[in-house]
C-alpha cells in the first residue's frame, strides 16, 4: 500500500503576523510544517504500522520548503518530493489541486492521499476536495479514525452534527483531524535520516502540465482594525457585587 | 442581478447561516435559493419566507444523504444551463466540499469563510481572515460564477415573512456518491457553537474540579441561551469533548458575547474567538493575555464568580 501525504510550509502559529506593503511578514519566526499537516503525517505513519504501507510526503513550494518535507521524513515518512517551479509563485487552491493531482499521478499507484484539515496561512480548506475531484477519487474529509479493509477504507468523520461512519473504495483522498492522535516527535535517528535524504524536485515540465490559470486573487492584505484593547477590570467587595456590576455593564453594551 | 444561494441542511435541518446568505443576496437584487435533498420541499417554502424570489428544488433519493460528488454534479449541471454571476453558500463542513468541487467543475474560484462582501459592477470584493485571523485579506474571483462561502453570524439574518410565496421549480438530480455513510452518532444536542449568539467557555482554570467547573459554565450558558466552548487545554485534559474546542485546531466562533472563564488566552485560542462582539474574561491571573482581548475582566475564582454571574443574569433577565 502506498500513502501520499500532502504538506505545506507555513509560518509558525506562535508567529506575530503583520501586513507590510501588501505582503505578510512574520519577522524572525520560523517556517514550519503546517500544524494540521503533522496530524496527516501521523495518520499515515499509523497506517504504515498497521498495514505495511510506504509513505511519500509531497509539497509544493520554494526550495526552502524542503524543511517541511524533512520534518515529515524525520517523523518516519519513507520518501519526499518537492514540486517547485518559478511559474507556481501565485497559485489558488484549485490550481494547487491540479498540480498535486498531477504529481500524485506521476508518483503512481497511490492508494490513499492524506491532507491536514486546512492550512494556517490562507486556510481555505478547499484543496483536499479539489484534489479528489480532479482525480475522480472518493473524498473522506474530517477523518479522526480509519481502518483499511481490503480494497476499502472505513473511517470515522466528525461533522457539525456528530460523528459519521463512512466507507469508500481505494484509492481515496482523506483530510485528517487532530483526533487521529498527537503527532510523534522526530526521533534522533529520524532526523539523521532526513538530513541525508535526497529530495527530488519536480518542475511543471516534469509533471507535463502548464501552470494552471488563476481565478482567485488577493487584492489587499490588511492588519486587522486596532482592537479596543482597554480592558475594564470590575472590582467589588463580593462575588455577588462583582457579578451585578458586570451584568449591568454587559447589558449596557446592548449585544444581547 | 440574480444571486444563487445554496441552502445547507442536515436531514432537513437548515444551517441558520443559509438565511444570512439569503439576506445578503437580497441586498444585491433578486435571489434564487438552491434546495437539494430528499423530502425537502418544506425547506424550499421556508427559503421563500426568508426572501428567496424563487427556488430550484432537486428533491431526489439520490440526494437523500449529502455527498459532495452528487451535490456538485447537480449544481454544476444547473449552473451550466443558466450561469449565475454569483453563488453564495453558508460556510459549513458540507459547503466547503461542495464549493471546492464545483470550482473544479466550472473552472472558477471560491472565496472561503468571508466576513465582508462588497459588490461593484457584478464583481465581488470579499474580506476574509487569513493567518488564523491575525490578518485580513480582500480577495476577488476573476472567473464565473464567483463562489463565496460566508462565515456564520458575519451577516444579518433576515426576518421571515410567513406565507410569502414564490416559484418552486423542480430540477433534476445527478447521482455520484463515492462514499457510503454506514452510521451516524449525533453529537450533544443544544445550541450550535458556530451559530450561537452567546458562548461561555472554560479552560485549564477548572482543573481543581473539571466536572463542577463545566457544570457551572453550562448553567451560565443556559441562562443566556448560549453554547459551551472550551480551550484546547481543557479538551486535551479530557474535561470536555473535542466538538467544544474553540481555536486554531477547533471551531471559529463570533458570538455577540463571549465569556472566557479560566482561559489564559493562548494565541491558538484567540484565533478562534477574536471576532466576538463583546469579550468578557474571568481569570485568577491578572497578567493572563486573555485580558488584552477582553472589554471587561474580573480577576478572581471562576468557581464563585460564574455561579454569581448566573444568578445576577437570572435576576436581571427575569428568569
Amino acid at each position: 500500500m502506498k500513502i501520499v501525504v500532502c504538506v505545506k510550509q507555513t509560518p509558525d502559529s506562535e508567529a506575530k503576523l503583520t501586513a507590510q506593503n501588501g505582503q505578510p511578514s512574520w519577522g524572525d519566526a520560523p517556517l514550519v510544517i503546517n500544524p494540521f499537516d503533522e496530524y496527516a503525517v501521523e495518520g499515515a505513519l499509523q497506517q504504515k504500522e498497521a498495514v505495511d504501507a510506504s509513505v511519500t510526503a509531497l509539497c509544493i513550494g520554494p526550495e526552502a520548503a524542503r524543511d517541511a518535507l524533512k520534518h515529515a521524513l524525520a517523523m518516519g515518512a519513507d520518501e519526499a518530493i518537492l514540486v517547485s517551479d518559478p511559474a507556481l509563485e501565485e497559485l489558488d487552491s484549485a490550481g494547487a489541486a491540479r498540480i498535486l493531482a498531477a504529481a500524485i499521478q506521476k508518483i503512481g499507484d497511490a492508494d490513499l492521499v492524506f491532507f491536514g484539515r486546512q492550512t494556517i496561512d490562507n486556510g481555505t480548506g478547499l484543496v483536499p476536495a479539489q484534489v479528489a475531484r480532479v482525480l475522480g477519487w472518493p473524498l473522506l474529509s474530517l477523518v479522526g479514525a480509519m481502518t483499511v479493509e481490503g480494497a476499502e477504507i472505513k473511517v470515522e468523520r466528525t461533522i457539525e452534527e456528530g460523528k459519521q461512519i463512512a466507507r469508500a473504495k481505494l484509492p481515496a483522498v482523506l483530510s485528517i483531524m487532530q483526533s487521529v492522535g498527537e503527532p510523534r516527535y522526530p526521533s534522533f535517528m529520524g532526523i539523521r535520516k532526513a538530513g541525508k535524504a535526497t529530495i527530488p524536485v519536480w518542475t511543471l515540465a516534469d509533471l507535463g502540465i502548464a501552470a494552471p490559470a488563476q481565478a482567485v486573487w488577493r487584492a489587499e492584505l490588511l492588519n486587522p482594525p486596532a482592537h479596543d484593547s482597554h480592558c475594564e477590570i470590575i472590582k467589588a467587595d463580593s462575588p455577588e457585587a462583582i457579578a451585578e456590576a458586570l451584568v449591568e455593564k454587559i447589558l449596557a453594551e446592548k449585544v444581547l | 442581478m440574480n444571486t444563487w444561494v445554496y441552502i445547507d441542511h442536515f436531514n432537513g435541518q437548515p444551517a441558520p447561516a443559509s438565511w444570512e446568505a439569503l439576506g445578503l443576496a437580497k441586498t444585491f437584487g433578486a435571489a434564487t435559493a438552491l434546495v437539494f435533498g430528499q423530502n425537502v420541499e418544506a425547506l424550499a417554502k421556508i427559503a421563500l419566507e426568508y426572501g428567496a424570489d424563487s427556488v430550484l428544488l432537486a428533491d431526489d433519493p439520490a440526494l437523500a444523504v449529502f455527498s459532495p460528488e452528487a451535490f456538485t454534479s447537480t449544481l454544476a449541471a444547473l449552473a451550466s444551463d443558466s450561469p449565475p454571476a454569483l453563488i453564495l453558500f453558508p460556510t459549513t463542513s458540507r459547503t466547503r466540499e461542495l464549493a471546492a468541487m464545483l470550482a473544479v467543475d466550472l473552472v472558477t474560484g471560491v472565496l472561503v469563510d468571508v466576513t465582508g462582501l462588497e459588490l461593484a459592477d457584478g464583481r465581488v470584493i470579499a474580506t476574509r481572515p487569513v493567518y488564523e485571523g491575525k490578518l485580513l485579506e480582500k480577495t476577488t474571483c476573476s472567473a464565473s460564477p464567483q463562489l463565496v462561502t460566508l462565515r456564520a453570524r458575519a451577516f444579518p439574518k433576515p426576518t421571515p415573512e410567513a406565507g410569502r410565496a414564490g416559484e418552486i421549480k423542480k430540477v433534476s438530480a445527478q447521482a455520484g456518491g463515492a462514499a457510503v455513510i454506514e452510521g451516524f452518532v449525533a453529537g450533544e444536542q443544544g445550541v450550535s457553537l458556530t451559530d450561537a449568539g452567546v458562548v461561555v467557555s472554560a479552560g485549564r482554570g477548572v482543573s481543581n474540579d473539571p466536572a463542577e467547573g463545566f457544570k457551572l459554565v453550562a448553567e451560565l450558558a443556559a441562562v443566556l441561551g448560549g453554547a459551551v466552548g472550551a480551550s484546547r487545554a481543557a479538551v486535551d485534559a479530557g474535561y470536555i469533548p473535542y466538538a467544544n474546542q474553540i481555536g486554531q485546531t477547533g471551531k471559529v466562533v463570533s458570538p455577540d458575547l463571549y465569556i472566557a472563564a479560566g482561559i489564559s488566552g493562548a494565541i491558538q485560542h484567540m484565533s478562534g474567538m477574536r471576532s466576538s462582539k463583546l469579550i468578557v474574561a474571568i481569570n485568577k491571573d491578572a497578567e493572563a493575555p486573555i485580558f488584552q482581548a477582553a472589554r471587561y475582566g474580573v480577576v478572581g475564582d471562576l468557581f464563585t464568580l460564574v455561579p454569581a454571574l448566573t444568578e445576577a443574569f437570572k435576576k436581571k433577565l427575569g428568569k
